[in-house]
Order: structure tokens, then C-alpha cells, then sequence
């Protein structure tokens, strides 16, 4: 209520017009010879900084590649990787396969915890229930207040009793992981809110006759796009990171089930360190072009 | 489901304006639920368990913990290793952030240091202790070029240690820096540096007078979720160090080690202590919000 009130008032009429063709300025400062002005850096200035960084961040990984091809009796060999497809190992990498697998129904229901609980309710804060977003953001900040450490002392009796009811399988660990990527997947969401004014496209939207889905649909998710991207960017690396948890609860996920079998083969856990990094890496790579190319092909 | 639905019912009926009598609060009981059920209980439990002994009789003699010279030395390594990774991290992180606004938003350069960044972010735990133990372990590619080079044992490596393990943690402090900080960064509307460059001022003027006072509570409200991250980050550290020295290996050791007698309950008063820290960080990451949306609005 009171961030309304404050907001300054002139660029009213402004607000839609700006918030929708999101990508018009930076077309410009492409074609750019004019001058530079605003936040925009030099293309070198940029360049120096991503390289320098992007660098920095490349050694852990290429030191990763390079300990997998280390032979254990010195030089290299491509044997760590041959072991993985022997069947007469097949026994050892049983549990390894069996934890990525309950891994990746439990990014899929942590994400819909997210789009189907979350986002919503986030929305209608916005619109309807303007006074209750600050109780919003203390409920999804909370789980950063608690550490994970600390909330896994309570999840171990709330489990006892919720494996009565759903059984004990991994994919129940997808409510747990939800609330500890609470906080991450609220703040580019609560920031992209923050940026554009829905208050407003919807007053707009609505006083053309749009119905609240279309304004939903059409206004108010396509100007979210980015923030809710971020959200399901970081929450599915937040349950494929997640250890915690399902180490205390006992569940076979990837990373117990990596660390388990560090201790008889850690070639291979850095093989598949590296492999889930680099598909983990592709697979938000697909999700973020989709979500540059869908609104372009809108327009 | 349900949200979703109800949102579309209290839309198809009346068109008037600003309903504030709808339906619309039922969307908001799905989340509530979720919440209590996975949040509530779950965080009031543990809390809770700091005030009972092991037997479940009420008491406040679990507090003589932080009387303890260990557990106080373990609260110092912890603040100052969140405190290292979060400024460190957040200073990193926005110069990666100022450096992407250059970036077309829709290019390929740009899609990938998202989809890196949103990896690196919460890969903390094993993946990354496995990453730092093959770069600078012992037996590291790094140290051992460098021993190589200046002579065998000139370099020892420094992760197994807990300021050591700040190096560790800037690796997914950084990335979580340019996630969360880079929508506040896209903020920053262009009519403003138009405005700046008409009135005569230079991008300097522009940056001292608008972009860093405007930037300024986004900042320090990333560089407290970051701090917040570190504080509470465990997987990572338990990886790397086996003799404690932080408080979420202290909570580790209490939960597991159920044998030593008077210590049962010594994790939810640990806990319980890094809650207060905490809260104090997150009331002063709301003042900062507020600040912040002001004028992202």
C-alpha cells in the first residue's frame, strides 16, 4: 500500500508502454554510434570481466575432467569412463542410477510446488492482497532464517508421519526441497514484481476487457518471464544440489547416493559430478533459449 | 491447480473494480497450507527441541552451550567466513552483472552465464568439494603444477581449513550473486540515463548521482541473502573439514554423535542461536527491500 503511494506518480501513462517491448532499448544501443550513456558498460569493459571470471570459474571444472583420465598407477587412460558400461560393475553403479533417476521426478515436482503453489499466490498478493506481501515474503525468506540443518530436525518427525500416508519413496522428499528453494525462486520473482508495475497493466488490461485469465496469461506471466525462469533455473539446481535432507531422511538421491560411492570409486563420482554439471548446464541452456525466443516469435 | 482456478472465478464474475470482498483469498489457502504443513511444524519442532532434554522434560540448562570456548570460536569462524564469502561474492558478483548489461539480454552469451550461474549456485555440497579437492586438494592439479614450478612443497592446500573454505564458497556465492542481483541491475530504466546525458552529466555523474544510490539497498539486500547462504551452508564444509570450526558442523556433530551423554539436545540450542543471527540479517534485508522498491516501481 504504502509503495504505491510513494511511487512517483508523472510516468503513469508510461508504465505499460515501457514494461511490454522489453528488448527495444538494447536493439539500439547495438546499432549504437551515438555516445554511451546510462548503466551500459563498454563492450571491452564487459569482455575483460566476463573472460577474467569465466576463467577462474572453468579451472575447478577442467580439474575435474583432467582427475577423471588420471590412471591410479600414474598417466592417463579413459578407463574410469569404460567402467561405467561394464556389466560386470553394473552392481557397484546400481544405486548411483537409482538416485539420479529419483533426482529428476524430484526436480519435477519441486518445480510444480513452485509454478502451482508459489507464483500464484505471489500474483494475487500483488494484485488483490497488496498488505499481506509483507507476511509473503517473511514466509519465503523463512527457510533462509532456518538452515537446512536445523529444519531437518523437524522434518524427521513430520516424515515418520507422512511416510503413513504417502509411503516412503524419494519423490516425498519434492515438499521438503520445495521449502528450502522457497527463498530463492521468491527473489526473481519478487523482483521482477518489484520492476513492473502489474498494478497498473492489469488496471489497463482489465479497462480494455480483458478477463482475469487473459490478463494473467497474457499480461501479467509474459513481463514475470524472466524472474520466473530464475526461479526454475535455481530451484532445479537447488534439488539437484540438495544433500542435506536426503542424507538425514535417508533417501537415495544423487548426491547421497555420490557420496556413497566416493568412498570405493572416486573417478567415478567425479565423472558423474562433471556429467550432471554439464547436463544440468545444457539443460538450463535449452530452458533459457526457449524462454528468449517464445515471446519474439509472439510479436 | 487450485490458485490458478480460483483466480479465473473470481474473474469471470463482476467486473468491478477493485473486489476486495471475492474469492480470491481461497488462492491463497493452497500456499498457506504448504507452508505450515512444510515450514511451520517443521521449524517450531526443531526450535523446540533446544528446550527439552532428551527424556522431554522442559529446560533452559541446554543454554550453558554457549558458555562453551569452542562453540564460541566456531560462531567467530562462521561469521567471518559468511562475512568474506558475501562481500567478496557480492563485489564479484555485480561487476559480472555490470559486465552482462552489456550483453545483448537475449544472446547466447548471456543465456549461458544464467544457465552457469543458476548450476553453480546451489552446487554447493559434494560436487563442489569434489570440483576444489581436484583444483587445490593435496593432490590437486593446481598445487601440484605449483609445487612443480617453485619446489616441492612450497604450496600446501588451503580448503581444508575454514577461511580457506571462503575460496570454496565464492564459487557459488558469485553465481548466486549475478542471479539474484542482475533483475535489479535490468531495472534501472533507460529513460534515467537519457535524463543524466541531457542535463550534461557524464556516465560518472550518472553512476555517483542515480545508478549506485538507486543500486545501493539491492545490493546490500543480495549481499545479506548471501551472507545468509554461507552461514547456513553445510554440505560443502562437512565435505572438506573433519574437525568442525563453524556452527553448522557443530549442529552436524550434536545430531549424530546421540552417544555423548548431555549433548542431545546442544543442536537446537546451536540452531537456535543462528536463528537470532539470522533474524537480525533479515530485518535488515526488509529495511533494505523497502528502499530498493521504491524505486524499482
Amino acid at each position: 500500500m504504502t509503495a504505491i503511494s510513494t511511487r512517483p506518480a508523472p510516468d503513469e501513462s508510461m508504465t505499460p508502454v515501457q514494461a511490454a517491448p522489453a528488448a527495444e532499448p538494447f536493439v539500439a544501443a547495438r546499432a549504437g554510434r551515438s555516445p554511451r550513456y546510462g548503466a551500459k558498460p563498454a563492450r571491452a569493459t564487459s569482455l575483460v570481466i566476463l573472460i577474467v571470471v569465466g576463467a577462474v570459474f572453468l579451472l575447478p571444472i577442467a580439474a575435474m575432467a583432467i582427475f577423471s583420465f588420471r590412471s591410479n598407477q600414474g598417466g592417463y587412460t579413459v578407463g574410469h569412463y569404460l567402467d561405467v558400461f561394464n556389466p560386470a560393475l553394473e552392481y557397484t553403479y546400481d544405486g548411483l542410477f537409482v538416485g539420479i533417476q529419483n533426482s529428476l521426478g524430484l526436480c519435477v515436482i519441486t518445480v510444480a510446488i513452485i509454478l502451482v503453489l508459489l507464483l500464484p499466490v505471489m500474483i494475487l498478493t500483488e494484485l488483490r492482497y497488496p498488505k499481506l506481501r509483507r507476511v509473503l515474503e517473511f514466509v519465503c525468506l523463512l527457510p533462509i532464517t532456518i538452515p537446512t540443518v536445523v529444519l531437518v530436525v523437524g522434518f524427521i518427525p513430520v516424515y515418520s508421519l507422512l511416510s503413513q500416508l504417502l509411503g516412503s519413496d524419494a519423490w516425498t522428499l519434492g515438499f521438503a526441497i520445495g521449502v528450502i528453494a522457497l527463498p530463492y525462486a521468491y527473489r526473481p520473482i519478487a523482483v521482477n514484481l518489484a520492476g513492473v508495475d502489474v498494478v497498473t497493466l492489469t488496471e489497463a488490461a482489465r479497462s480494455l476487457g480483458a478477463g482475469w485469465l487473459s490478463v494473467l496469461w497474457r499480461v501479467v506471466i509474459p513481463n514475470l518471464r524472466r524472474g520466473i525462469l530464475a526461479a526454475c533455473f535455481i530451484t532445479i539446481a537447488v534439488v539437484l544440489g540438495e544433500y542435506t535432507i536426503a542424507s538425514f531422511l535417508s533417501r537415495t538421491t544423487f548426491q547421497t547416493a555420490l557420496v556413497l560411492i566416493q568412498h570405493t570409486d572416486p573417478y567415478v563420482a567425479v565423472i558423474f559430478s562433471l556429467i550432471a554439471l554439464l547436463l544440468a548446464f545444457v539443460l538450463l541452456l535449452a530452458i533459457g533459449r526457449l524462454g528468449s525466443i517464445r515471446p519474439r516469435s509472439k510479436d | 491447480m487450485t490458485a490458478l482456478a480460483s483466480n479465473r472465478g473470481a474473474g469471470v464474475t463482476p467486473r468491478r473494480r477493485g473486489a476486495r470482498s471475492g474469492t480470491g483469498w481461497i488462492g491463497l489457502i493452497p500456499f498457506s497450507v504448504y507452508a505450515i504443513l512444510f515450514l511451520g511444524i517443521p521449524a517450531v519442532l526443531a526450535i523446540a527441541s533446544g528446550f527439552f532434554t532428551s527424556g522431554g522434560t522442559f529446560t533452559i540448562s541446554n543454554f550453558s552451550a554457549f558458555g562453551d570456548p569452542v562453540i564460541l570460536k566456531d560462531l567467530v569462524g562462521s561469521l567471518g567466513l559468511s562475512a568474506a564469502s558475501a562481500i567478496l561474492g557480492a563485489v564479484v558478483g555485480a561487476l559480472v552483472c555490470y559486465a552482462m548489461l552489456g550483453m545483448n539480454p537475449d544472446g547466447w552469451l548471456r543465456t549461458i552465464v544464467d544457465s552457469a550461474a543458476s548450476v553453480l549456485a546451489q552446487f554447493g555440497g559434494v560436487m563442489l568439494a569434489f570440483a576444489f579437492i581436484a583444483t587445490i586438494g593435496n593432490q590437486g592439479l593446481l598445487i601440484v603444477i605449483l609445487n612443480q614450478v617453485f619446489g616441492p612443497g612450497t604450496f600446501s592446500s588451503p580448503i581444508y581449513t575454514v577461511p580457506g573454505l571462503t575460496l570454496v564458497y565464492l564459487y557459488f556465492e558469485i553465481p548466486l550473486m549475478v542471479l539474484t542481483f542482475m533483475p535489479a541491475l535490468e531495472a534501472l530504466k533507460p529513460a534515467w540515463g537519457e535524463a543524466v546525458a541531457t542535463l550534461g552529466g557524464s556516465r560518472w555523474t550518472y553512476w555517483r548521482k542515480v545508478g549506485f544510490p538507486i543500486l545501493a539497498p539491492a545490493f546490500f539486500g543480495c549481499m545479506i541473502l548471501l551472507f545468509a547462504n554461507s552461514f547456513s551452508s553445510f554440505a560443502t564444509a562437512a565435505a572438506l573439514i573433519s574437525q568442525g570450526g563453524i556452527w553448522p558442523l557443530d549442529i552436524q556433530r550434536a545430531l549424530t554423535s546421540e552417544t555423548v551423554v548431555g549433548h542431545e539436545n546442544e543442536a537446537g540450542v546451536i540452531a537456535l542461536g543462528m536463528i537470532v543471527v539470522m533474524v537480525v540479517l533479515m530485518s535488515a534485508y526488509g529495511v533494505l527491500q523497502r528502499r530498493a522498491a521504491r524505486w524499482e516501481r
